[in-house]
C-alpha cells in the first residue's frame, strides 16, 4: 500500500488552490460537497419565495395578489425547484462530503466529472429561472407536467424547460455514477459490505435507482417535446397515442425518485440516532435489506399515481398491494431506529432532535401514504390538499428535516467549530411548531374537498387557509435561524474535537476536525 | 481488495468540466430558443448559441481526453483507477439502455393497450363509438383515429441489410479486440478499419430510408404513433451510432499513434462496449419496430 499521488505530492497535504478558480477547477470532493450545498440552500430559499407567493394568494379566498397564470408559474417551478434544485443537489452534497470519508476513500473516483455534475446545475437553473421571464411565462403545468397541459396547452417556455430538464438528469446521472463507482472500487480494505454505515449504503442504492430513472425522465420529456413541437402524437388519441401514456412514464420515473429523496434520508437518520442515543444500530443487515426491498418494489408502484384514469380494475388492485407492501420494509426501518433508543443513554442535541421529528413526522406522511393508496378511497382524495399535505409530511419533514439534521450533525467536522446550540434549539422549535401548522391542516382540507395547484378556494376553507399561511409564513422565516447559525458557525465558535459527538463512531470521526483536505492519502485500515 | 489498493491518481485542478458546463448551457439555451423559432418560423439567436455550444463542447472534449489520454500514457494510472473507468461506463452504459427502455415501452403501451382501447377495448366502448366509430386498430397503424394515411416500412429489403451490416461490424470489432489482445497491430488496424467502414454504411443507408420513407412512402415523423415511435427510436439509435463511430475513429488514431496495450486498452474497451450496446439496441429495434 502505497500513498495516493497527486498532482501536489511534495507540497503540504493540506495546500488549497486559492480564489474563484479554486471553485471553478476544482476536483477536490468537499469542496465539490460544499458548492452543492451551498447551491441547494440558495434554491431552497428561491423556491421558498416561491412558496410564500402561493400562500399570499390563498391567504384569503378570492384572488388577491396575482394571476391565475402566474400562481400555476409558482407551483410549477417551487415543485421543479424544490426537488431538483434543493433536496436532490443536498443529498449529492452530502454524499460527496461523507462517502468518501466514511469509506476510507482518497476522493470520489471520478473527480474531474463530479466537477462536472455540479457546474452544469446553476446553469440549468438559469434557464428554468430565465424561462420566468419570457413572453407567456414559464412553465404552469405543474412540475408533473402532464400532457395534453404540458403539450397542446403550453406556451413557448416549454423547450427551455424540457432541456433545462435534460441538464438536471445528466447531472443526476453523473453524479450517481460517481458514487457507486467510488462505492464499489475505493473502499479502503476491510471495509466489507457490511461493515459499510447506512447512510452508505442508502446512498449506493438511492445511485442505481438514479441511473435507473433519470434516463426515463429525460425521455419523456423529449416526447414533450416532440409532441408539442414536431408533431408527433404520443399523447394525443387522434395519432394513436394516449395521454394516459404519459402519466405512465412519467410514474415509472416519479415513484423511485420520490424513493431518490427519502433513502439517504434513512441513511442520516440512521447515522445519528445510534450517536445520540449512544448505543449501535438496531438490526443493522435488516435496514440494509428493507432498503433494498424498497428500492425494489418501488418500481413496481408507479400506477398508484393514476388510480382515477380509469385503468383496468385488475391493474388498480395490483398498484394497490404493491404500494401497501413497501409500507412493511418502511415499517421495519421505523422499528429500528424507535428500538436504537430503547434504554439508550440519550441526549438531545439540535441534529437528534430534527431526527426525532422525522421519525415522528415521516411516519404521519407515511400513514397517509397508506390512505392514499386505497383504491377506492384515493378517487375521493386525489388531486386534493390531501395530497399535498402527505408529499409536504413525506418531502419537508421527512427528506428535507433529515438534510438540516445532516447538516447540523457534520458542521463541525466540515467548519471545525461547533455550531450555536442555543440557536439551533430555537431554529427546531420554531421550525416544528410552524411546519406542523402549515401542513397539518391541509388534511382537513384535502379530506373536505380542495383542489390542490388552484389560486382560489371555496368559503368553507377560508379559516383553514388562513392560518396554513400564517404557518407558511412562519416556517420561511425560521429558516433564516438556520442561515444565522451555518455563518456563524463557519465564522468561529468553540473549537470541535475530531469525534465532536460523545457518541459518534465511524471514521469520519477519526480525522481531525475539520477535515483536511485530502483525507486518506494513504487507506486508513478498518477494525 | 487490499493488495490492489494504491496510487489512486486524482488530478489536482482541471478546467475542462466548467467549460463543458457553459457548452451545455448553450446547447441548451441555444436550442429552447431555436425550437421555437423554426417552427414558428421567427428570426432569432437560438441556433448560433446551440452551433456555439457545440464548437466549445468539441473544444472541451479534445482537451479533457488530452489530459486524460497524457495522464494515462505518462503512467499515473492504476489497476484500481482503470476499474473505476470501467465501471462509470458500465453504468453509464446501463443508463442508455434505460432511456431506449422509455421508448420501447412507449411502443409497448401504444400497440397493446392504447390502440386495443382506442377500438372499445376493456372499458373503453364509448371512446370508440363516438369519438372515433370508423377507426380500424392495426399494426402498423397505417391510419390513425384522426384520419393521417402512411405506408409501413417493410422489415426485407433495406432493413435486413442494414441488420446485417451492423452485426458484422460488432464481428469485426471483437477481432480488432482480440488483436489487440494478442499484440497483432495489423489485424487490429485493418478490422478497426473495417467496422469503421461498416458503421458508415449503415449510417448512409439510413439516410437513405429516411430519405424513402418521406418521399416514397409518405412515412413522417407526424404520421401518427407508428411514424414516432419508428422515427424516435431509429433516430436516436442513429445518432447513438455516430457517436459510437466517432468515439472508434478516435481510438483508431490512437492505435496508428502506437496506444494501448495488450493489459490496458481502457478506451478501447469502452468504445467497444458502446458499440455492442448499439448494436443490441439494433436488433430489439428491428425486432420490434419493423418485424412484429
Ligand atoms: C408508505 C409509503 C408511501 C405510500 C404508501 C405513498 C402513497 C402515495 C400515493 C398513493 C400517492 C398518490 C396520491 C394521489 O395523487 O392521489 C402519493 C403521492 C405522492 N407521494 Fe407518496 N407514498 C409513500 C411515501 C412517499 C415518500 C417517502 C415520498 C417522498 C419522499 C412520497 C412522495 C409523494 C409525492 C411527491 C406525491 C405527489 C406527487 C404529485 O402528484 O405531485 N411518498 N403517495
Ligand atoms: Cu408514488
Amino acid at each position: 500500500m502505497s500513498a495516493v499521488v497527486t498532482d501536489h505530492e511534495h507540497e503540504h497535504h493540506d495546500h488549497k488552490p486559492s480564489g474563484i478558480k479554486r471553485w471553478l477547477y476544482t476536483t477536490n470532493h468537499k469542496d465539490i460537497g460544499t458548492m452543492y450545498l451551498v447551491f441547494a440552500l440558495i434554491m431552497f430559499f428561491i423556491g421558498g419565495a416561491m412558496a410564500m407567493v402561493i400562500r399570499a394568494e390563498l391567504f384569503q379566498p378570492g384572488m388577491q395578489f396575482v394571476e391565475p397564470n402566474f400562481f400555476n408559474q409558482m407551483t410549477t417551478v417551487h415543485g421543479l425547484i424544490m426537488v431538483f434544485g434543493a433536496v436532490m443537489p443536498a443529498f449529492t452534497g452530502l454524499a460527496n462530503w461523507m462517502i468518501p470519508m466514511m469509506i476510507g476513500a482518497p476522493d470520489m473516483a471520478l473527480p474531474r466529472m463530479n466537477n462536472w455534475s455540479f457546474w452544469i446545475l446553476p446553469f440549468a437553473f438559469l434557464i428554468l429561472l430565465m424561462s420566468l421571464f419570457m413572453p407567456g411565462g414559464g412553465p404552469n403545468f405543474g412540475w408533473t407536467f402532464y400532457a395534453p397541459l404540458s403539450t397542446t396547452y403550453s406556451g413557448d417556455s416549454t423547450a427551455l424547460f424540457v432541456f433545462s430538464v435534460h441538464i438536471m438528469g445528466i447531472s443526476s446521472i453523473m453524479g450517481a455514477i460517481n458514487v457507486i463507482v467510488t462505492i464499489f472500487n475505493l473502499r479502503a480494505p476491510g471495509m466489507t459490505w457490511m461493515k459499510m454505515p447506512l447512510f452508505v449504503w442508502t446512498w449506493l442504492i438511492t445511485a442505481f435507482l438514479l441511473i435507473m430513472v433519470m434516463p426515463v425522465l429525460a425521455g419523456v420529456v423529449t416526447m414533450v417535446l416532440t409532441d408539442k413541437y414536431f408533431g408527433t402524437s404520443f399523447f394525443d388519441a387522434a395519432g394513436g397515442g394516449d395521454p394516459v401514456l404519459f402519466q405512465h412514464i412519467f410514474w415509472f420515473f416519479g415513484h423511485p425518485e420520490v424513493y431518490i429523496m427519502i433513502l439517504p434520508a434513512f441513511g442520516i437518520v440512521s447515522s445519528i440516532v445510534p450517536t445520540f442515543a449512544r448505543k449501535p444500530l438496531f438490526g443493522y443487515a435488516s435496514m440494509v435489506y428493507a432498503t433494498s426491498s424498497i428500492a425494489l418494489l418501488s418500481f413496481l408502484v408507479w400506477a398508484h399515481h393514476m388510480f382515477t384514469t380509469g385503468m383496468p380494475v385488475a391493474g388498480a388492485l395490483f398498484f394497490m398491494y404493491c404500494t401497501m407492501l413497501i409500507a412493511v420494509p418502511t415499517g421495519v426501518k421505523v422499528f429500528n431506529w424507535v428500538a436504537t433508543m430503547w434504554r439508550g443513554a440519550m441526549t438531545f442535541e439540535v441534529p437528534m432532535m430534527f431526527a426525532l421529528a422525522f421519525i415522528v413526522l415521516f411516519t404521519i406522511g407515511g400513514f397517509s401514504g397508506l390512505m392514499l393508496a386505497i383504491t377506492p378511497a384515493d378517487f375521493q382524495y386525489h388531486d386534493t390538499y390531501f395530497v399535498v399535505a402527505h408529499f409536504h409530511y413525506v418531502l419537508v419533514t421527512g427528506a428535507v428535516f433529515s438534510i438540516i439534521a445532516a447538516a447540523y450533525y457534520w458542521l463541525p467536522k466540515w467548519t471545525g467549530h461547533m455550531y450555536d446550540e442555543k440557536l439551533g434549539q430555537w431554529h427546531f422549535w420554531c421550525s416544528l411548531i410552524s411546519v406542523n401548522m402549515l401542513f397539518f391542516p391541509m388534511h382537513f382540507v384535502g379530506l373536505a374537498g380542495m383542489p390542490r395547484r388552484i389560486p382560489d378556494y371555496a368559503l368553507q376553507f377560508a379559516d383553514f387557509n388562513a392560518f396554513i399561511s400564517i404557518g407558511g409564513f412562519l416556517f420561511g422565516a425560521s429558516q433564516l435561524i438556520f442561515v444565522a447559525v451555518l455563518v456563524k458557525c463557519a465564522r468561529g465558535g468553540e473549537k470541535a474535537t475530531a469525534q465532536v459527538w460523545e457518541g459518534a463512531e465511524g471514521l469520519e470521526w477519526e480525522v481531525p476536525s475539520p477535515a483536511p483536505y485530502h483525507t486518506f492519502e494513504t487507506p486508513p485500515v478498518i477494525k | 481488495m487490499s493488495k490492489t489498493y494504491e496510487k489512486y491518481y486524482v488530478p489536482a485542478q482541471s478546467p475542462w468540466p466548467i467549460v463543458g458546463a457553459v457548452a451545455l448551457f448553450l446547447i441548451a439555451f441555444g436550442a429552447g430558443n431555436y425550437v421555437n423559432e423554426v417552427t414558428r418560423q421567427q428570426p432569432g439567436y437560438g441556433g448560433y448559441m446551440l452551433a456555439a455550444g457545440f464548437v466549445v463542447l468539441i473544444f472541451m472534449l479534445f482537451g479533457w481526453f488530452k489530459n486524460v489520454i497524457d495522464e494515462s500514457m505518462s503512467g499515473l494510472y492504476s489497476a484500481q483507477m482503470d476499474r473505476s473507468f470501467r465501471q462509470g461506463m458500465s453504468w453509464f452504459i446501463v443508463s442508455e439502455v434505460m432511456f431506449f427502455m422509455a421508448f420501447f415501452g412507449a411502443l409497448f403501451y401504444g400497440r397493446v393497450i392504447a390502440l386495443d382501447w382506442l377500438s372499445g377495448g376493456s372499458n373503453n366502448a364509448m371512446t370508440f363509438e363516438i369519438l372515433w366509430p370508423s377507426f380500424e386498430a392495426m399494426w402498423p397503424l397505417l391510419k390513425t383515429p384522426g384520419g393521417i394515411e402512411t405506408q409501413a416500412m417493410p422489415a426485407t429489403g433495406l432493413p435486413m441489410i442494414n441488420t446485417a451490416i451492423l452485426l458484422l461490424s460488432s464481428v469485426t470489432l471483437h477481432f480488432a479486440h482480440t488483436g489487440l489482445e494478442q499484440n497483432k497491430r495489423s489485424q487490429l488496424k485493418i478490422m478497426l478499419l473495417v467496422t469503421l467502414l461498416l458503421g458508415a454504411t449503415f449510417l448512409g443507408l439510413q439516410v437513405y430510408e429516411y430519405i424513402h420513407a418521406y418521399r416514397d412512402l409518405g412515412l413522417t415523423l407526424a404520421s401518427g404513433f407508428y411514424g414516432n415511435t419508428f422515427f424516435l427510436l431509429t433516430g436516436f439509435h442513429g445518432m447513438h451510432v455516430t457517436l459510437g463511430a466517432i468515439i472508434l475513429l478516435f481510438v483508431f488514431f490512437r492505435v496508428l499513434k502506437g496506444h494501448f496495450t495488450p493489459e490496458k486498452h481502457f478506451a478501447f474497451q469502452a468504445a467497444a462496449w458502446y458499440w455492442h450496446f448499439v448494436d443490441v439496441v439494433w436488433l430489439c429495434l428491428y425486432v420490434f419496430v419493423y418485424v412484429i
